[in-house]
């Protein structure tokens, strides 16, 4: 591949790891469930039901949502946060193309060792 | 969200031939498509030439971890950035790597193999679907051709 062709696909996409990262965290975690609902919610909601401070809360949505999976909507003087789907597919597309390679690659096992 | 992928299969054979089928390494060569240079030590890097159609540019390098005698077998596997034909030559040493395990168990029918493989979370942006797509769709239409034959010669 050229260095040209490299850097295109560098560009265009979404980086993966740091989508991990901020996944590696079980309040994030919670905060991604609640939101996945589909439902935008103020930093309030977010807080309520959690031992959390609203400060705390903030950084790790400040987390997600350096990631983009998470975006901040304004609406009038409110923030409210909502899900973004869109770099997790690229996660699990990849996972998937892997676990594909696998599916094949374990078949030809299959065959081989019960033949 | 998950970062490692699993696979739980039976197969209808014992422990020792499912063994014998991952850690020799012209056995593991034959079902993976990939020529080794040498046999699977653990702390020492494998090196081989894949032989999957196609493929048979890319380098295959992994560093085997454990070798448990019918019970585990485990490696580590850089996942380069693509694996296009007219790529630089890839130093792997300093690629990252993801964590492959071979669990095996003994059931009333033969042996249970569990497929692991994690570290998803240390690869970097770069490591992207597109890279693989490049080819005229050449993955999938292999991997097609695979599956065919797997059904034709069960």
């Amino acid at each position: 591949m050229s260095s040209k062709h490299r850097s295109q696909i560098a560009v265009r996409g979404q980086p993966r790891s740091p989508v991990f990262a901020a996944l590696g965290d079980e309040t994030r975690l919670a905060l991604v469930a609640k939101l996945c609902a589909g439902q935008r919610r103020s930093i309030a909601q977010l807080t309520k039901g959690s031992n959390l401070s609203r400060q705390a809360i903030t950084k790790h949505l400040r987390i997600l949502q350096s990631v983009g999976i998470v975006r901040c909507v304004r609406t009038g003087r409110e923030s409210r946060f909502e899900f973004n789907p869109q770099p997790m597919e690229g996660i699990r597309e990849y996972l998937d193309f892997v676990s594909q390679q696998w599916d094949f690659a374990l078949s030809r096992l299959r065959s081989f060792v019960e033949d | 969200m998950e970062s490692r992928i699993e696979k739980r299969m039976e197969l209808k054979a014992p422990v020792s031939r499912v063994w014998r089928a991952l850690t020799d390494y012209r056995e593991f060569g034959e079902w993976f498509r990939v020529k080794l240079d040498g046999p699977f030590v653990p702390g020492q890097v494998s090196r081989g030439q894949i032989t999957y159609p196609g493929y048979e540019h890319v380098k295959w390098e992994a560093l085997v971890q454990k070798m448990e005698p019918e019970r585990l077998f485990s490696f580590t596997w850089p996942h380069p950035k693509s694996l296009g034909e007219d790529d630089d030559p890839q130093d792997y040493s300093q690629e990252p790597t993801t964590l492959v395990e071979f669990r095996l168990e003994k059931t009333a029918n033969g042996t249970l193999l569990v497929l692991t493989e994690s570290g998803f979370d240390q690869l970097p942006a770069d490591r992207r679907l597109e890279a693989f797509r490049r080819n005229d769709g050449g993955w999938t239409e292999q991997m097609k051709n695979i599956e065919t034959h797997v059904k034709q010669t069960p």
